[in-house]
């Protein structure tokens, strides 16, 4: 079974983002870059499917050049192989390209799954799983709480605001997975010493059969006019509970309308 | 005035209109002549609803295919609507249904797309609150039929009366679409409270609340203001109360009227999910702690004391 994960490279969950004046395109350099928190779960889901089936897993990531780090990660977690899509051309691209040229690094090469997480904690878009299965063609499977491979065929409990629905599909197929799905390993010793071995192939969007117009900020088809930091917030009135902490609060939601 | 088509969207028990449409519907009068698409039965007693918020058609696809495979269906209708009423924009709800929609039909119809738009203006430009709230940004789509998803409760929805027509639709689903079969649904979690993202009220429990047991305080003063339970990532992770109301940077984001938090410390991935609230109130016995930056109205205090009194106020100012 040939298995595909594709991560991301975002700033550290704790670090503050900014967007750059220049061109209102993301600061990458000022923050630490960490493998997107939600791509763990799908690496991890990856791994345990090929042990548990066969096969082999290899790590798909569009960046600059510091996303090479991400893709040692996930190779350090047990990942086979590593392909990372390194264009200066692609600096600024939008959710549309990002999905043209990871449609176009996953196309041809017969894989049975593609795995994402279901959002990055930068953009939060949630769109490029879709995207890619549209662009393929693959049946899409997202927002897994749970995947299952029986024999050709693969079913996930994809989560709704009610509950969760059981969704099957013939592989091959897009599966994007939800946090919790399972609990993704920490890297070994051994795990990050073989991690320098494994092959990353480094792809130029010329290489993937794309023009270079057609990524990157001038090619995306929406635009950023302007953006402004959030005015902070004007001091509330905090009060110490000395028993009539509940009541205090209870006069303020009725003035606030809330009673 | 060109049209604007709307994904409406409504209860899978009740049938009932969702609040989000009708704030999409409030949003699309200023672009255009909102017209919704409706999936499912239901089209027919909704059409009352959605003609009091100004839509003057909705198009009913209502086979069994429709809800048989997952989102590609939805896009297989709109793709042909998008082609045949030349819409000056698309507006859908910023569900995971909607937003895989809004994808998918963006790279069908060569269109730009922006997600979680919290306000649009009548020029097409979009507010957004990224980076957890830290950020307002506006923005353009340039290429194609602006296509957006619009956040719950960003707008309040104002009424504007015409008579809806309703027309069936008949689109081919595809054999993309086949591919991927819903076999089973299961409904799982806490009914009975208004659905996290959507609802005016919310409150919130973390660390401090201090097991399991203790969310049911949490869930007596949500029921006490007809608010949904909401929970920091600690008390999701530490399995007190379950994953999908985890509200925060992995999980839903939420912009309620109100937001009460208690015992949660207000870290960056839980003010992420729900900075952008109009009100906050926080009960917290830790007076460092960074939520409180955050709070309209403050106690410091212990929740386990606060949070049972309050409800008992509530419940007797209310009757």
């Amino acid at each position: 079974m040939k298995i595909a994960v594709c991560v991301k490279q975002v700033p550290d969950t704790w670090a503050e983002k900014t967007l750059q004046s220049a061109d209102s395109t993301l600061d990458r350099a000022s923050a630490d870059g960490v493998l997107n928190e939600l791509d763990e779960y799908a690496v991890e889901e990856a791994l345990q499917i090929a042990e548990a089936h066969g096969g082999e897993v290899t790590v798909v990531s569009m960046g600059p050049e510091r996303a090479a780090e991400t893709v040692r990660k996930a190779l350090s977690m047990g990942a086979d192989s590593g392909v990372h899509v390194l264009d200066e051309a692609l600096h600024g691209s939008d959710a549309i390209a990002t999905s043209a040229v990871l449609a176009a690094a996953l196309a041809g090469k017969d894989f049975d799954l593609i795995i994402f997480g279901s959002e990055s904690t930068d953009a939060r878009m949630s769109v490029v799983p879709a995207m890619v299965a549209e662009r393929l063609g693959l049946a899409q499977l997202t927002f897994a709480q749970r995947v299952s491979v029986t024999g050709s065929d693969v079913t996930i409990e994809r989560v709704t605001d009610y509950g969760f629905d059981t969704i099957t599909a013939s592989l091959p197929a897009v599966v994007s997975v939800v946090e919790k799905i399972n609990e993704p390993r920490y890297p070994s010793f051994k795990g990050i010493m073989a991690a320098k071995k494994k092959p990353v192939e480094t792809l130029a969007v010329a290489d993937l059969g794309l023009e270079a117009a057609a990524v990157g900020q001038a090619a995306a088809w929406s635009a950023v006019e302007d953006f402004a930091a959030r005015p902070p917030k004007a001091a509330g009135t905090v009060v110490t509970d000395e028993g009539d902490g509940a009541t205090r609060l209870a006069t303020y939601l009725t003035e606030q309308k809330f009673i | 005035m060109a049209p604007v088509l709307v994904l409406a969207e409504h209860d899978r028990d009740s049938g009932a209109v969702k609040k989000n449409t009708l704030e999409l519907l409030t949003i699309a009068r200023r672009l255009g002549e909102p017209v919704c698409v409706w999936f499912g039965s239901g089209a027919d007693q909704a059409s009352s609803t959605l003609g009091e918020y100004g839509a003057s058609a909705v198009y009913a696809a209502d086979s069994a295919e429709m809800t048989d495979h997952p989102v590609v269906p939805m896009v297989d209708v709109m793709t042909a609507l998008v082609e045949q009423l030349s819409p000056a924009a698309v507006l859908v709800p910023s569900s995971a249904d909607g937003k895989e929609v809004a994808g998918r039909l963006a790279v069908r119809t060569a269109s730009g797309v922006i997600t979680d738009a919290v306000d649009i203006d009548e020029h097409g430009v979009a507010t957004q609150s990224v980076f957890g709230g830290s950020t307002i940004v506006h923005s353009k789509v340039t290429t194609g039929t602006p296509i957006f998803t619009v956040r719950p409760n960003s707008v309040p929805p104002e009424a504007a009366p015409t008579t809806c027509a309703v027309e069936s639709v008949q689109v081919a689903v595809s054999d993309l679409a086949k591919k991927a079969q819903v076999t089973d649904r299961t409904v799982a979690g806490k009914g009975g409270r208004p659905e996290l993202t959507e609802a005016a009220i919310v409150v919130s429990g973390g660390r401090g609340v201090g097991g399991p047991e203790g969310f049911a305080i949490i869930e007596r003063l949500a029921d006490s203001l007809g608010g949904a339970v909401g929970a920091s990532r600690a008390a999701t992770d530490a399995g007190w109360y379950p994953h999908q109301y985890q509200v925060g940077q992995t999980g839903k984001t939420v912009s309620p009227q109100l937001y009460i938090a208690n015992g949660i410390s207000g870290a960056i991935q839980h003010r992420a999910g729900m900075q952008t609230s109009k009100v906050v109130v926080v009960v917290n016995k830790d007076a460092e702690a960074p939520i409180f930056e955050l709070a309209d109205f403050g106690v410091v205090g212990d929740l386990h004391e606060v949070v049972p009194r309050l409800a008992d106020e509530i419940e007797g100012r209310s009757t």
